[in-house]
């Protein structure tokens, strides 16, 4: 992995809020709590609002392993959507309940990576993302074939979001409700993250990026290290296909497909892979490109293609990333 | 036993694709040490070139031909695209060819229709040649013997010819084989123009058997992938022996749990992970 290390006096990991910091996390978490009043005025809708943190989580979950750790991982698709395939078959076949129906989800993609973890560990660089690839497509074609049980090719229908169920009362969750429950969750999922990463744990998954052997020699063991990482990583990336399942109330084999695992790691690369909140940003420009192209035209594959060429020749370290080194400099 | 032969024969021309893929991604994961995503997009152009060709040059023309033209586009993606890329973390070249495969299938679906075209092959190689083993047909026998030429060719090049003797010699130690004053720019562009020309000719074959379709790289690709880490990388002879072992274990899957024939191939895979972590005939600690 390259070498580059922003230089932050208080944390390896470039996540600690000094001063001018907290102002700036504090106007971002305002305009999140916000969002469903200040959308509409913009010209855009709360359920793309919905959508940007689906994608930020997901985005994010993959970030503690290719941008703190240094896992190049491109098959986290199949643990988002896992999360979304155990929400909804939770909610279909079980019974309607919200909060088992997340941890459903959360579980099944969570457990998957972990179980996965050691097979994917036995290699690094190069050959770990050419293992996690292939990995991932393997759910793809689970959820195709199984079909009785899967709803196959066309997709898992035949579930929605239920009544929230809470200690007051039950909560109908309508298009900004509903924003809030996802906000409320992606709080939880970004909140775990940080809290890895401002841990000895998280330290040591930054100096893994960083300086492997060097590591090994120090007795830590890189390779647990990995996967612990890979099954936060997972966790958290279930968690967001979790919502995706209940924002759309349909999940498809689609949420698997490798396709999707590209776009989480150029969501990353866009946003600036070395920063905590890069993948938001990323998000953010991810999706609303995605929403205006493929209402402007048919070819907006090629046009997101484009993208990921202009990105890797010309802003390889991200937009967050460019704006921390004029800082600095 | 009827039923496992043809199985078994099915999964052998799958396996065949998937080998001609495998041993295009393993040349240019070597030297050029890029993953390189695009492969299956250039793979169905070189399908798509021949369907458009062949009625101008015929069957023949156009399978001797287009292979070389997805080549020549494989060429210039090298040079404008990958080029600048190398030395740097291989997470940049892996985005990039995932932008032009995205690119690659939506410029395919819009020349020629997302519906798919069928590749007309010439008519005596439609039939069976034996009356017992219905499923040997002309074109069956085709692929196989052109992949096998193709692939005994490639070993030759690499073993007897003065490029051959580069390639090699670069994926062992590329800093030597630059200070011996070869142009490594040059060879890893020819490296890269053989890996798609490996590619494209998969695409004509696999036309002619599956039908041609947009999708037909994404979905070609990721058994390459696994063939890959079945033979182990760094061995070409692994690469082929990998891609040719998922065929047939697909192929034979089918026959008796079909929605399984999918999955069998990474169960393949985590087993290969488990017992033998480098592949079959992998070299340890290569690309990590």
């Amino acid at each position: 992995m390259s070498v580059e290390t922003e230089a932050r006096p208080r944390s390896r990991a470039g996540l600690a809020l000094p001063g001018d910091e907290k102002l700036r996390f504090a106007i971002f978490a305002v305009l999140l709590l916000a969002a469903p009043f200040w959308l509409p005025l913009v010209g855009s809708y709360t359920d793309l609002g919905t959508r940007v943190l689906v994608y930020a989580l997901a985005a994010m979950g993959l970030n503690l392993l290719l941008g703190f750790t240094g896992g190049l991982s491109f098959g986290h698709a199949a643990y988002f959507g896992l999360g979304a395939y155990g929400t909804g078959l939770m909610l279909r076949y079980v019974g309607p309940n919200m909060w088992l129906a997340v941890l459903a989800g959360v579980l099944l993609g969570g457990v998957a990576a972990t179980l996965l973890g050691p097979l994917v560990m036995k290699r690094r660089g190069i050959y770990f993302a050419m293992i996690t690839i292939a990995f991932g497509q393997m759910f793809y074609f689970i959820a195709v074939r199984w079909n009785n049980f899967t709803g196959g090719e066309d997709g898992l229908t035949g579930f929605q979001r239920e009544p929230l169920a809470l200690p007051g009362g039950a909560i109908h969750l309508t298009t900004v409700p509903f924003y809030y429950f996802v906000l409320a969750f992606f709080a939880v999922g970004a909140f775990v993250l940080w809290w890895v990463l401002n841990s000895p744990l998280g330290h040591a998954m930054v100096g893994a990026r960083e300086n492997a052997r060097r590591l090994e020699f120090l007795g830590v063991r890189v390779e647990r290290l990995t996967w612990i990482a890979f099954a936060i990583s997972g966790f958290v990336t279930a968690l967001a296909g979790s919502m995706s399942a209940l924002l759309n109330n349909f999940t498809s084999p689609l949420d698997l497909y490798w396709q999707l695992s590209g776009y989480f790691v150029i969501i990353c690369v866009l946003g600036g892979m070395r920063n905590f909140w890069g993948p938001f940003l990323g998000a953010a420009i991810y999706v609303l490109m995605q929403d205006y192209a493929s209402s402007v035209t048919k070819n907006w594959l090629s046009v997101i293609g484009l993208m990921f060429i202009l990105v890797v020749l010309f802003f390889p370290r991200g937009l967050l990333g460019v704006l921390a080194r004029r800082r600095s400099a | 036993m009827q039923l496992l032969l043809f199985g078994a024969f099915n999964g052998l021309i799958v396996g065949f694709f998937y080998a001609l893929m495998a041993l295009g991604l393993s040349l240019i994961l070597g030297l050029n040490s890029v993953i390189n995503f695009a492969h299956g997009g250039f793979m169905a152009l070189g399908g798509y070139l021949a369907f458009t060709l062949a009625p101008f040059i015929g069957f023949w023309g156009a399978l001797a031909v287009s292979p070389f033209a997805a080549a020549a586009l494989g060429l210039v993606a090298e040079r404008g695209l990958i080029r600048p890329l190398y030395g740097r973390d291989p997470l940049y070249s892996l985005l990039l060819t995932f932008g032009l495969a995205l690119i690659l299938e939506d410029m395919t679906r819009t020349i020629w229709g997302a519906q798919g075209v069928p590749f007309a092959i010439p008519d005596f190689l439609n039939h069976p040649l034996s009356d017992v083993y219905f499923f040997l047909t002309g074109y069956r026998l085709l692929v196989v013997i052109v992949a096998a030429v193709a692939t005994g060719a490639l070993f030759a090049v690499l073993r007897y010819t003065r490029l051959g003797v580069c390639i090699r010699a670069g994926n062992a130690d590329l800093e030597t084989v630059a200070s011996l004053g070869v142009n490594i720019y040059l060879l890893r562009a020819l490296n890269f123009a053989l890996g798609i020309l490996l590619a494209g000719l998969a695409g004509i074959l696999a036309g002619g058997q599956l039908g041609l379709t947009p999708t037909m790289g994404s979905s070609l690709i990721m058994p390459s992938f696994v063939a890959i880490i079945v033979g182990g990388a760094g061995s070409l002879i692994g690469s082929l022996l990998g891609g040719l072992i998922i065929g047939v274990a697909a192929g034979v899957t089918t026959m008796y749990i079909p929605a399984a024939s999918e999955v069998v191939i990474y169960l393949i895979m985590a087993l290969v992970l488990l017992i033998r972590p480098r592949g079959l005939l992998g070299q340890e600690g290569l690309f990590e």
